[in-house]
């Protein structure tokens, strides 16, 4: 897994309250079998239409906003459990994504590929989205090591959670494997104690 | 101290705690299906490893597969591919449980899994999938994972886990006549919205959930995710146990003795705690349908739509684009509203008791002309039931075609899709937009009103 330690990028600025992962990689998309190419087909539906041609009301087909900073309404990623949906937003060059709330499985999914799931206050997000819309060169700056998240416009900072054990992986680039690896013996303990 | 049955039942699995981090949770059993495990399996063949505890994994094929001509070959090349790669990593990693299309104990993994006696109380059981919260209503710690975390449990057995804060959901009185457990389930949503459990497990108890049968508590706790729930579960009793007993995968003889004492244990205590706890009223619950694009937005059968005002500002430009999506007005009741598909289906209504229901409701009735219906069984298991007990027979003079087991239309990754712009009364789980085909529009309900809807061709009450 990459490593994560800050992050300052524009932002694309996405208000809509529970996005969920049918919009964020629809299931037809899911027949592949390896983690490649998902980021073409993220939010599909409300990207392109049905000739493939991209939509123009779109906000990822609007020139004026890109970087690798997601900022969604509440409730982000909530439904199926598909990891698919991490990729897709990996794959399409995101790095954190920033919301008031969000949903479990989709933040455990985003952590195990390296994206930082960001939860800010509702005051905080209004000010990003109005922020965003009257200036798209609107950044926000990212400090894991500090858990600090700044809107750069405003110069307002919050700090965030994310528990100790999963920063240490997103900053030094380990994942779940590799500890749960290293803990063979004491699982091999577990199941002789339940003989 | 006082434990409430989550308690007991995570406290009985844990491997180890990370310092100031989750939890190495062991787990029992772990369903795997072809859609959220090619990765996984290729992560194991990169790092060089094996699978640790292959007999804990049963592998089925159901989310992309057709409920036709399932004897002949996948016509979709990519598809095919995938349920190749599927049959390649089960021979490859040497999985005993393997039940591939056609085995006859192939089907929706969710419900393969209670039905082959798999799934008991008192287990911790995972899934590459967000409906796993169904094998809960046995009294178990069940969740969906990532693909990462498939890949870990195939590693090692074990995921990392944040301890989830506690819930509990009573159910106070009795559900009325021609009310589910489904709409017991959408009444929770709608009331918790769809992200108001987040963060929680939950637990469900009084007189109602008491008084279900093992399917209708499989229904209500397969729908946990819905509000956001890490799971759902139920206290196992002796509807649980005589569900359990005699099933293939089950304890057998003095196993079984041990087991249920065990199983007997497993309840909250008298005076445990939860983070918060919940009170309905059954009796207040009425035969529900979804009117906009997640399953929170869900009302009475006779209930209007919400005014724009009703709405807080902040929602109100999701709420304006979900019922654009729709076609609906703020405000507008939707009895009488011509539809155009019923799909009976998927891990929350493909068992043999929404079947009856079905089959009871369109007795000596004929299918509307309009409506196109889709009877997907969960199983092949539910699929001779459905036979033997003479269901079939049923719907095929009222006009019904009976098609073969899977995911279907739930999710559309088949051929089983609803096109854009038309309406669907749904037994299954999700109403997102293009969630069953793109621009379709779902309308979640019940078995009932589902048979209510495919009979005359409308949102019909069927108590009335």
């Amino acid at each position: 897994m990459e490593k994560f330690v800050t992050l300052t990028s524009t932002v694309v600025p996405l208000p809509i309250e529970n996005v969920d992962t049918d919009q964020i990689i629809p299931a037809r998309f899911l027949k592949a079998t390896n983690k490649e190419g998902f980021g073409d087909n993220l939010f599909a539906d409300w990207r392109y239409n049905k000739d493939g041609s991209p939509k123009t009301d779109f906000v990822l087909n609007n020139p004026v906003y890109h970087g690798s900073i997601l900022v969604a309404g509440k409730n982000f990623g909530s439904g199926s459990s598909r990891e698919h949906a991490a990729w897709a937003i990996d794959g399409y060059g995101f790095k954190v994504v920033v919301s008031s709330f969000f949903a479990d499985i989709f933040k455990n999914n985003a952590l195990n590929n390296g994206v930082l799931p960001v939860v800010v206050s509702a005051e905080f997000l209004a000010e990003i989205f109005d922020g965003a819309n009257k200036d798209p060169k609107l950044t926000l700056t990212v400090d894991l090591e500090n858990q600090t998240i700044t809107n750069n416009a405003n110069v307002k900072s919050e700090s965030f959670e994310i528990n100790t054990y999963k920063k240490e992986c997103l900053l030094k680039g380990l994942d779940d494997i590799d500890y749960l690896l290293s803990k063979r013996e004491l699982i091999e303990a577990y199941e002789a104690s339940r003989k | 101290m006082s434990k409430t049955l989550f308690d007991k039942i995570w406290d009985a699995h844990v491997v180890s705690t990370v310092e100031n981090g989750p939890t190495q949770l062991y787990i029992d059993r772990h369903f795997c299906h072809e859609v959220t495990s090619p990765q996984a399996f290729n992560g194991l063949r990169a790092r060089g490893l094996k699978v640790f505890r292959p007999e804990l994994t049963t592998m089925t094929a159901d989310h992309n597969t057709p409920t036709i001509d399932q004897d002949k070959p996948v016509k979709d090349p990519i598809s095919r591919n995938q349920l190749d790669t599927f049959a390649k990593n089960a021979a490859e990693f040497n999985m005993p449980l393997y039940f591939p299309l056609g085995h006859q104990k192939n089907g929706v993994v969710h419900i393969i899994g209670p039905e082959n006696g798999f799934t008991q109380p008192g287990m911790t059981i995972v899934c590459g999938d967000s409906h796993t919260s169904t094998h809960g209503a046995f009294g178990t710690i069940a969740f969906g994972i990532g693909t990462s975390e498939v890949e870990m449990v195939l590693a090692t057995q074990c995921v990392l886990q944040t301890r989830p804060k506690t819930m509990r959901i009573n159910y106070n009185g009795k559900l009325g006549a021609g009310v589910s457990a489904k709409d017991l389930a959408l009444y929770t949503i709608s009331k918790l919205t769809t992200g108001g459990a987040t963060g929680y497990f939950v637990e469900y108890a009084g007189e109602a959930i008491r008084n279900m049968t093992m399917e209708e508590r499989m229904t209500v706790c397969n729908l946990s995710i819905e509000m956001g729930a890490r799971g759902g579960m139920i206290a196992p009793d002796e509807t649980t146990f005589n569900y359990v007993k005699g099933r293939e995968f089950a304890p057998k003889e003095a196993e079984w003795n041990k087991k249920l004492a065990y199983w007997k244990t497993l309840k909250s205590d008298e005076g445990a705690k939860f983070d918060l706890e919940l009170n309905f009223n059954a009796a207040n619950i009425q035969p529900m349908i979804t009117y906009g694009t997640n399953p929170g937005m869900g009302m009475g059968i006779q209930e209007s739509i919400p005014t724009l005002d009703q709405i807080d500002e902040a929602g109100r430009i999701s709420f304006r684009k979900s019922l654009d999506y729709m076609g609906f007005q703020p405000g507008e009741q939707l009895l009488g509203k011509p539809i155009d598909y019923v799909f009976l289906g998927s891990c929350t209504n493909g068992r043999i008791e929404d079947f009856r229901i079905f089959a009871n409701y369109v007795k000596g009735k004929k299918k509307a002309d309009n409506v196109v219906v889709w009877l997907v069984p969960g199983s092949w298991g539910v699929e001779k039931q459905i036979r033997e007990e003479g269901l079939l027979d049923i719907f095929t003079e009222a006009g019904f075609l009976l098609r073969q087991p899977g995911c279907s239309a739930c999710l559309a990754m088949n051929d089983d899709k609803v096109p854009a712009g038309k309406y669907a009364v749904s037994t299954s789980n999700r109403n997102f937009e293009g969630r069953q085909g793109p621009g379709a529009r779902t309308i979640l309900a019940g078995p009932l009103v589902a048979a209510a809807a495919a009979i005359t061709g409308k949102i019909t009450d069927p108590r009335v």
